[in-house]
């Protein structure tokens, strides 16, 4: 749609420029409470060179995408599997809900006081609290993917004496595939929000901390370098598991075209 | 997909799955396995949750902290609704408004809400206009999401239906697109809900001086875990309140319109 990207476009340029009038050129918005386009550079500049907040801009960024990663890949670790398992078997699902209807009400974010109580300020009290948001949406959705496979394809698989584990790889698993991603989306959308919140409470690296910071410097300049650094890392890691998605749902895709 | 099992079964196997849950928390608290500080027993948490209900902690009672928080989450989230719901039906349904704001949303939206606690703070300090505009950082996107998608995706026949029988724009917009739009603006209500909260705690975790999420931090800066375990069921139960009367609203709206499936 051309039409559209040319009018976002514009509409993002046009926004700089307020931005720029707004600040520098008419000095309407006072710089104690918005950075103009150049303090942010600078601040950029700041933080990447000599440093902010403990460290270099690479350090933070490094440091909160390697925790989101590795609480992310925890989640998926564990809450796939549970989820696949209360989708097959109902007695899993009827002991195993009631346990999550009781904890599902208390938002990820309200384990940050005991994850630190627990853990400390360190990477793993932050590892714990993301795994806790991220599991949540990725058992769910597996959940419901399962429930939502064909009953004739699992009736088919039964009936051609297909054994336990090709029937989990081959049927369990490509089935609820769609679903699955939807859910590791949501997680992966949860564990920044997470991360972001448990680096603001307290962290010694991070752009939580970068944040943290400058809220206490009053310096809007790097605070909103740290919010873009979180939007652009937000954004990437995102389009990442969008183009895994595709490559794995790539089958699925083809077999719906094949049927017209 | 096993077979279904009976009601009875499923209820019986849910208390049993309950019941090692809460077996096993209070056999490892008691048992001196790992220290009190670390782990409290479910009764423990029980008592402080009654005790807290009673006497001040951190200024106020839980009572008194709740009210804060949901007098917040109250303003942030209707100001979300108020704001979120008419933009989202404007972009639905004026196609240039939708194309000049849409890429604005999009790049906001990958924010994440608690990182505007900074310039919340900044802004509006942090007594209640800083948590108030962070939980409407987390409560305005579900709103234009699901406002625009309702207005964007009403039956198109409707529409030629009315237009053909002469109706007047205004009327259009009042009788056949606001009114087949509704049910997905609730749902989009739900959502918010379930994120502001989720955004009030994590803003009084960080700056508030009342609220339960300011409760909790003390909590945890006085090493009472109990403190902080009585503030999450707290929040638990708040949360599961407004989520369920939201479903409620949902189911009712859906009954009337016959959607029900």
């Amino acid at each position: 749609m051309p039409r559209r990207v040319s009018i976002g476009m514009a509409t993002i340029f046009i926004v700089c420029i307020l931005w720029f009038c707004a600040t520098t050129l008419f000095g309407l918005i006072p710089s104690g409470r918005f950075p103009s386009p150049a303090e942010t550079w600078s601040a950029l500049i700041h933080v990447s060179g000599r440093g902010y907040g403990g460290g270099d801009l690479t350090l933070h960024v490094y440091n909160s995408l390697r925790l989101v990663v590795m609480g992310f890949l925890f989640a998926i670790a564990t809450g796939v599997p549970l989820g696949l398992l209360m989708g097959w078997n109902r007695k899993a699902e009827a002991i195993i809900n009631p346990i999550f209807l009781i904890i599902r009400p208390i938002p990820p974010l309200a384990w940050i006081p005991l994850a630190i109580l627990w853990l400390g300020l360190g990477d793993a009290a932050k590892i714990m609290v993301i795994w806790f948001s991220a599991f949540v949406p990725s058992v769910i959705n597996t959940f419901a993917g399962v429930r939502n496979i064909d009953r004739p394809v699992i009736e088919a698989a039964y009936m051609l004496g297909m054994p336990k584990t090709r029937f989990v790889g081959e049927v369990l698993i490509p089935g609820a595939s769609p679903m699955i991603f939807t859910g590791l989306r949501l997680s992966l959308q949860a564990s920044w929000t997470t991360l972001v919140a448990a680096e603001l409470v307290g962290a010694f690296y991070g752009i939580g901390r970068v944040l943290n910071v400058a809220q206490q410097d009053l310096y809007p300049g790097m605070i909103l370098v740290g919010m873009i650094a979180v939007a652009i890392l937000g954004w990437g890691t995102t389009r990442l598991l969008g183009v895994a998605e595709s490559r794995a749902l790539r089958w699925n895709t083809a077999a719906l075209a094949a049927k017209g | 997909m096993q077979k279904q099992i009976s009601l009875l079964q499923s209820i019986g196997l849910g208390f049993l799955g309950l019941g090692c849950f809460i077996g096993l928390w209070h056999g490892l608290a008691v048992s001196g396995m790992v220290s009190n500080i670390f782990l409290p027993s479910p009764v423990e948490v029980y008592d402080r949750f009654t005790t807290l209900l009673d006497r001040r902690f951190a200024g106020a009672t839980l009572q008194g902290h709740l009210a804060a928080s949901f007098m917040r989450f109250a303003y942030g989230f209707i100001l979300a609704a108020l704001i979120g719901i008419p933009l989202g039906l404007l972009m639905g349904w004026y196609q240039l408004l939708d194309e000049i704001v849409s890429p604005l949303f999009d790049a906001l939206r990958f924010v994440a809400p608690i990182a505007w606690v900074p310039f919340a703070a900044l802004w509006f300090g942090t007594g209640i206009g800083g948590p108030i505009m962070i939980i409407f950082a987390g409560a305005f996107p579900p709103c234009v999401i699901n406002a625009y998608r309702g207005a964007k995706f009403v039956d198109p026949r409707l529409i030629e239906a009315a237009n053909m029988l002469g109706t007047p724009s205004h009327r259009v917009i009042r009788e056949v697109l606001l009114p087949s739009s509704v049910p997905s603006i609730i749902s989009g209500l739900r959502v918010s809900a379930g994120l502001g909260w989720q955004s009030l705690v994590g803003a009084e975790l960080i700056v508030a001086s009342a609220g339960v999420g300011y409760m909790m931090v003390q909590g945890q800066a006085n090493v009472s875990t109990t403190t902080v375990m009585a503030g999450m069921v707290a929040i638990g139960l708040v949360g599961l309140a407004l989520d369920s009367a939201l479903r409620l609203a949902e189911r009712v709206i859906q009954r009337r319109r016959g959607l029900e499936n």
